[in-house]
C-alpha cells in the first residue's frame, strides 16, 4: 500500500495481519484508492465484516466506524444500521465462507432487498482462518484439509447466485486485475442498490501449498492466467472454460 | 405515543406500545407463535410513527440487523419464542460482549424443541442466563399481567441503555395472549444511553462501569468487534489482562446493580410461615391459592419475581431468612427453584408443572397443605 492511502488508516493500527502472498492486503488497498478516488466521506463510512482473514480488511484498519460481527451475519448486521441510517455509506467486506457458505441464506435475501449494500467478497476459494478446510467455493477436484482426494463438490458460482436473487450491480475481479477492480469499487460506491463485487484473492498458505502453488507467485502467475475478461472468453470451448475465471461485470448496473 | 388513558390489549399489544414508548424505532423480526402479533403490530405502528420495521429471513438475522441498528443509534427490539430465542443466542452474547443495548422478548412457549407451537410454558429461563457461550449477563424481567407487558417492556429498554446489556422479557404464552384493561400514562421515566465525544466506548473508569455510547456516522470512527477488545474497540486477541479486565467488566457492571434491578412484590409474607415464589402467569395462580390457604388460616405468603436475571439474590434470601419453607410453582422443572435454593437455608419445594398448561391454583394449594402437615 502506498504513503497516500495511509490517511485512510486507523491511528494506532501497525503491521498488516496477513500472511506474506495473501491477496486479501492487496485487496484492502485497492478498496481504498476507489474510496479516495471517490472523495468519499470516511466519517460516513461504516464498513462490516464477518469472521475469516477477510473479515479483517477493514477491522479495525479502516479508518471510518468498522463493525465486526459474527461469522456469516454481516449483511443482517448491516441491513440494520443502514435501514436506520440512510446516510451511512454502508460497505460489507467478508470472505468467501462467511459470505456464501454460513451466511449463504443472508446473501440471497439482501441481494433480494435491493438495499444500498457494498458487498465486496474476498474469495480465495478455502476457509483461510481455520486452516485452510473447503469452502462452497472451492473448485472440483481441489485439495483442503478436509477434502485431501479433492473437493467431490461443484463451487457456487456467487456472481449467477447473487444476479438471480436480485443484486443490481455484479461483478468479478481479481486481485490481479487493480484497475478494473478499483473502477468497479467505484461503480458500486455509485451506485443506489445491492452490488457485489466477488475479488479472487490468493490464498499461499492453506490453498497454495495444498494444490501445488506452493509459492505466493505461482498462485498469483496461476490467477493472471486464469482469470481473463468476458472478451476472450468468448468463443471458448467448455473444457476450455472449466480451467478459467472469467472477469467483469456480470451484471452492469444502470448509470 | 398512545394519548394517556385506558386501553384494552393483549399481553403482545401492550408490548410494542410499552417498546414504541419507550423510544423503540426500529424492530426486525420473524413469525413464530406466540409472539407474531407483537411484531404485527410493530410493522404497523412504526410505519404510522416513522419508525424502521423489517422482516428478516430468520431470528439469527432479526438479532443481527438489531444490533446493527442499534450501533447506528437505535434504541432496538425483536420478538421470538423458544425456537427462534435459540437461533438468536450466538448474537445475545456478541451483545452482551459488545455492549450493545437491544430487548428481546420471548414469549414462551411450551418445548423442548417445536414442542406445543400454541402452549405455555416457562423453560426459557435458564437459557436467558446462560444460552450464549462464555461469562457474560443479561437482564431479563417476568411480566404477569398485561399492564407489565407494557410496563417491564419500557423497563427493559431503559435497563438496556443505562447498562448497555441486552435486556430481556421473559413473557409467557398466556400473559402475551390474556386480554385486560391497562393504563397508560405520560409520567414514565424514559433512560437514553450516554454519549461523550472522544471518549472511549468500550472502557472506563466511571463507578458504573458502563462506557458512553457513541453511534456509527457520528466522527467517532468506531470499531466494534466481537473479540476481546481494549478500550478503544481494538481486537487484543492474546492479552491475558485485556480479556480478564473486559469479562470482569460486563459481568460486574450488571451483577453490582443487582438489587437495583430487582424488583420483587410480596403479599402476605410479614407473618408467613410458608413463602410461594413464583413469577409470570404462576404468579398469578399462586396469590389466588395463597389468598385461598389464608381464608383456612394457613400463614402462607407469596414472593413475586419482576426480575429474573440477575437473579434478585437479596429479596429472595431476605424472603427465605423469615420462613420455614418455600415453594416454587414454575411452567418448567424447576429452573428457578435451584436459583432460590443457592440463596436460601429453608427448605425449597419445587412444583414444576410442564404439560402445556398454567399451573392451576389446585396444584398449589394442594402442594401447600402438604407442606403444612
Ligand atoms: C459460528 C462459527 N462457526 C465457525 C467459526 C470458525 N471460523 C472462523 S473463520 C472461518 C472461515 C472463514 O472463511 P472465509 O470467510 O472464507 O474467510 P478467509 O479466512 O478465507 O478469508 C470459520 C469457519 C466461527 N468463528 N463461528
Ligand atoms: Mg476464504
Amino acid at each position: 500500500m502506498t504513503r497516500a492511502m495511509e490517511q485512510y488508516l486507523r491511528p494506532g493500527v501497525k503491521a498488516t495481519p496477513f500472511c506474506p502472498g495473501c491477496g486479501h492486503g492487496i485487496l484492502m488497498g485497492l478498496i481504498l484508492r476507489a474510496i479516495d478516488q471517490m472523495k468519499m466521506d470516511m466519517k460516513k463510512m461504516l464498513f462490516v465484516s464477518g469472521i475469516g482473514c477477510a473479515a479483517w480488511i477493514p477491522s479495525p484498519h479502516y479508518d471510518g466506524d468498522t463493525l465486526h460481527t459474527l461469522h456469516g451475519r454481516a449483511l443482517a448486521f448491516a441491513t440494520g444500521a443502514k435501514l436506520y441510517n440512510p446516510d451511512l455509506t454502508v460497505m460489507v467486506i467478508s470472505g468467501d465462507g462467511d459470505l456464501s457458505s454460513i451466511g449463504g441464506n443472508h446473501l440471497i435475501h439482501a441481494a433480494r432487498r435491493d438495499i444500498d449494500l457494498k458487498v465486496i467478497c474476498a474469495n480465495n476459494m478455502i476457509y483461510g482462518m481455520t486452516g485452510g478446510q473447503v469452502a462452497s467455493t472451492t473448485p472440483v477436484g481441489k485439495k483442503t484439509a478436509t477434502t485431501a482426494e479433492g473437493n467431490p463438490y461443484r463451487p457456487f458460482d456467487l456472481g449467477r447466485l447473487v444476479t438471480a436473487a436480485g443484486a443490481t450491480y455484479v461483478s468479478r475481479y481479481s486481485v490481479t486485475q487493480p484497475v478494473s477492480l478499483i473502477n468497479s469499487i467505484k461503480k458500486a460506491l455509485r451506485h443506489k442498490g445491492f452490488s457485489f463485487i466477488e475479488v479472487m484473492s490468493p490464498c499461499p498458505t492453506q490453498f497454495g501449498r495444498r494444490n501445488r502453488l506452493d509459492k505466493p507467485e505461482d498462485l498469483v502467475a496461476d490467477l493472471m492466467e486464469r482469470c481473463i475478461p468476458e472478451e476472450d472468453a468468448e468463443g471458448m470451448s467448455e473444457a476450455e472454460l472449466a480451467e478459467k475465471i472469467v472477469t467483469g461485470e456480470i451484471l452492469p448496473c444502470r448509470e | 405515543m398512545l394519548p394517556e388513558g385506558m386501553y384494552y390489549f393483549s399481553g403482545n399489544d401492550a408490548s410494542a406500545e410499552g417498546a414504541l414508548a419507550a423510544g423503540c424505532r426500529f424492530y426486525a423480526g420473524y413469525p413464530i407463535t406466540p409472539s407474531s402479533e407483537l411484531m404485527e403490530r410493530m410493522a404497523a405502528r412504526l410505519r404510522e410513527i416513522g419508525g424502521v420495521f423489517v422482516q428478516m429471513e430468520d431470528e439469527i438475522a432479526s438479532i443481527s440487523a438489531v444490533i446493527g441498528a442499534a450501533w447506528a443509534g437505535a434504541k432496538a427490539m425483536t420478538a421470538t419464542s423458544g425456537p427462534g430465542f435459540s437461533l438468536m443466542q450466538e448474537a445475545i452474547g456478541y451483545a452482551a460482549f459488545t455492549e450493545t443495548p437491544c430487548v428481546v422478548v420471548d414469549v414462551q412457549r411450551a418445548g423442548p424443541c417445536t414442542g406445543q407451537a400454541t402452549k405455555v410454558g416457562a423453560g426459557d429461563i435458564m437459557q436467558a442466563r446462560w444460552g450464549s457461550h462464555g461469562d457474560y449477563q443479561v437482564i431479563a424481567l417476568s411480566p404477569w399481567s398485561v399492564q407489565e407487558m407494557y410496563d417491564l417492556t419500557v423497563r427493559a429498554f431503559n435497563l438496556a441503555e443505562r447498562f448497555r446489556v441486552p435486556a430481556m422479557l421473559l413473557a409467557d404464552e398466556a400473559v402475551a395472549h390474556l386480554r385486560e384493561t391497562i393504563k397508560i400514562s405520560d409520567a414514565k421515566e424514559i433512560w437514553d444511553r450516554k454519549k461523550r465525544t472522544g471518549a472511549s466506548p468500550f472502557g472506563t473508569d466511571e463507578e458504573d462501569g458502563v462506557p458512553p455510547m457513541p453511534a456509527f456516522g457520528e466522527g467517532e470512527r468506531l470499531a466494534v468487534t466481537g473479540s476481546t477488545h481494549d478500550d478503544w474497540g481494538f481486537r487484543k486477541t492474546d492479552d491475558p489482562d485485556v480479556h480478564a479486565r473486559l469479562v470482569a467488566r460486563i459481568n460486574e457492571k450488571v451483577l453490582r446493580q443487582e438489587q437495583a434491578i430487582g424488583e420483587t412484590e410480596s403479599s402476605f409474607l410479614e407473618d408467613a410461615d410458608t413463602a410461594v415464589i413464583a413469577y409470570g402467569f404462576t404468579a398469578r395462580t399462586s396469590l389466588y391459592a395463597v389468598k385461598q390457604l389464608r381464608k383456612e388460616g394457613l400463614k402462607v405468603g407469596l414472593l413475586r419475581l419482576k426480575t429474573l436475571w440477575p437473579f434478585p439474590e437479596s429479596a429472595v434470601g431476605r424472603a427465605g431468612g423469615c420462613v420455614k419453607r418455600i415453594l416454587v410453582p414454575e411452567m418448567n422443572r424447576g429452573q428457578v427453584a435451584g436459583e432460590v435454593r443457592k440463596c436460601v437455608r429453608c427448605d425449597v419445594e419445587p412444583l414444576g408443572l410442564t404439560n402445556g398448561e398454567v399451573v392451576p391454583p389446585d396444584a398449589i394449594t394442594d402442594a401447600l397443605r402438604r407442606m403444612a402437615r
